[in-house]
């Protein structure tokens, strides 16, 4: 039978992790799952958890006066979702709202932060993975910014 | 005795049998020649193609390479002669000079993976690419085609995309950069679908067709995921006029875009790839 340690091992953020590590983050986890619609959070609610998508698609979006809904970015299975919870004063900055059935392994921020206080080596291995999702989103981010299909030629 | 040259500079008359709208600044012309020959050519070649008393501009061909009585040729409409020629109608002729320029490399490609990823209207010289793998579907092992576009709506061939998607041999994931929340697709650059696509870098073969700084960033992406440099494929763009390599306009280091490209290995262009005002 799957347990909460095996499908943490399986999702790619973790995939890696060092073995004796993980129980420690199993204490923090818990499953969840999303109907279509529905939202894991808003802005400007308080952070508490972190989400490892393992199927489904989530789009992180903001609310516009005028234009509605607009979507920053899609997540799906192997993605992160949320990061707010490691940074004060840790509210959420958009939505999140689930665009086909999702589950997800749902990490306790404050439990996750506790932990990592307690054991710098986990810290450590964590937040390395996480620089990697920042790093990677900023990227992403930059070339969105950059809106390299617009009209350029002129003939 | 006196050879006869093909004189590169004369334009075959073609016949526009029908002109789609892609999207609000894309169309598709195909051709077929008034004189009733065939026309052959190899994916990720151009044509130069001219529209009378208005402007000769390079074309790559967008259409199926098994298809010898016409052309296809997708357009945005961002200049002058490209403007102009969105205005032309069934029936109306253009000149065609080509094909011209190097090729996606779908022979070596045969027993590898193919990574396509294409940006905005670089699906269009990658279309020839998708006919011939899937028309030749048992020579290549995973088929995978990364497409993004700027909106839902600009996302060009979404009809066949659908096909392409719907079949049990094939990887296709789509991606805008921007969208409001009716679109449920991918929201997010066409570089972020690269790490998730199931191909064994080992034995893959990328080809990339898109803006410069898109390439740059899917072909880290793809080194980043051990693809070899020298299987990595890109199409190059610059100004061409003559394309026979005469003229200079689209010279880029030793490399004349129109006859040593567009089509270029990454290994022998990064260099290049890294001067700036080249």
């Amino acid at each position: 039978m799957e347990n909460l340690e095996s499908v943490l091992k399986e999702h790619a953020f973790l995939s890696d992790f060092p073995d004796e590590l993980l129980p420690v983050i199993v204490g923090c986890a818990s499953n969840v799952r999303y109907d279509t619609e529905q939202f894991i959070f808003h802005e400007s609610e308080e952070a508490k958890k972190v989400y490892l998508i393992r199927a489904g698609k989530v789009a992180v979006e903001i609310f516009v006066p005028g234009r509605g809904h607009v979507v920053i970015e899609t997540l799906e299975a192997g993605d992160v979702l949320g990061w707010s919870w490691l940074v004060p004063p840790y509210y959420w900055h958009f939505d999140a709202r689930v665009v086909e059935p999702t589950r997800a392994i749902a990490l306790d921020g404050e439990c996750l932060r506790k932990k990592c206080e307690e054991n710098h080596e986990m810290g450590y291995q964590l937040l390395k993975r996480f620089f990697t999702v920042l790093s990677s989103r900023l990227q992403a981010t930059r070339l969105q910014l950059m809106d390299v299909y617009g009209a350029k030629a002129d003939w | 005795m006196i050879a006869e040259v093909p004189n590169v500079t004369l334009p075959r008359l073609f016949q526009i049998s029908r002109a789609v709208k892609e999207t609000h600044d894309t169309f598709t012309f195909e051709l077929k020649p008034l004189d009733g020959g065939e026309f052959t050519f190899k994916p990720g070649q151009f044509n130069m193609v001219y529209q009378f008393g208005v402007g000769e501009i390079p074309v790559s061909i967008s259409g199926d390479p098994l298809k010898k009585t016409s052309i296809i040729h997708t357009i945005r409409a961002v200049g002058g002669v490209t403007k102009a020629m969105r205005k032309l109608k069934k029936g109306d002729v253009l000149g065609i000079r080509g094909p011209y320029g190097t090729d996606w490399p779908v022979l070596r490609a045969s027993g590898h993976d193919v990574a396509i990823v294409a940006g905005g209207i670089g699906l269009a010289p990658l279309r020839p690419v998708i006919y011939h793998v899937l028309a030749n579907r048992e020579k290549y092992g995973k088929v995978i085609l990364l497409y993004g576009s700027r909106t839902p709506l600009d996302i060009l061939f979404m009809k066949e995309i659908e096909k392409w998607r719907a079949r049990l041999d094939t990887e296709v994931a789509v991606t805008v950069d921007r969208a409001s929340g009716a679109w449920r697709g991918n929201v997010g650059v066409v570089t972020t679908l690269i790490s998730k696509a199931h191909f064994d870098p080992a034995k893959t073969m990328a080809m990339v067709c898109g803006p410069e700084i898109m390439m740059r960033f899917t072909v880290q992406e793809f080194i980043t995921r051990g693809v070899l440099k020298d299987k990595i494929y890109m199409s190059m763009e610059r100004n061409m006029k003559c394309a026979v390599g005469f003229c200079g306009h689209c010279q880029w280091g030793s490399n004349f875009i129109c006859k040593d490209g567009p089509v270029f290995r990454y290994d022998t262009i990064h260099d290049l790839l890294m001067q700036r005002e080249m």
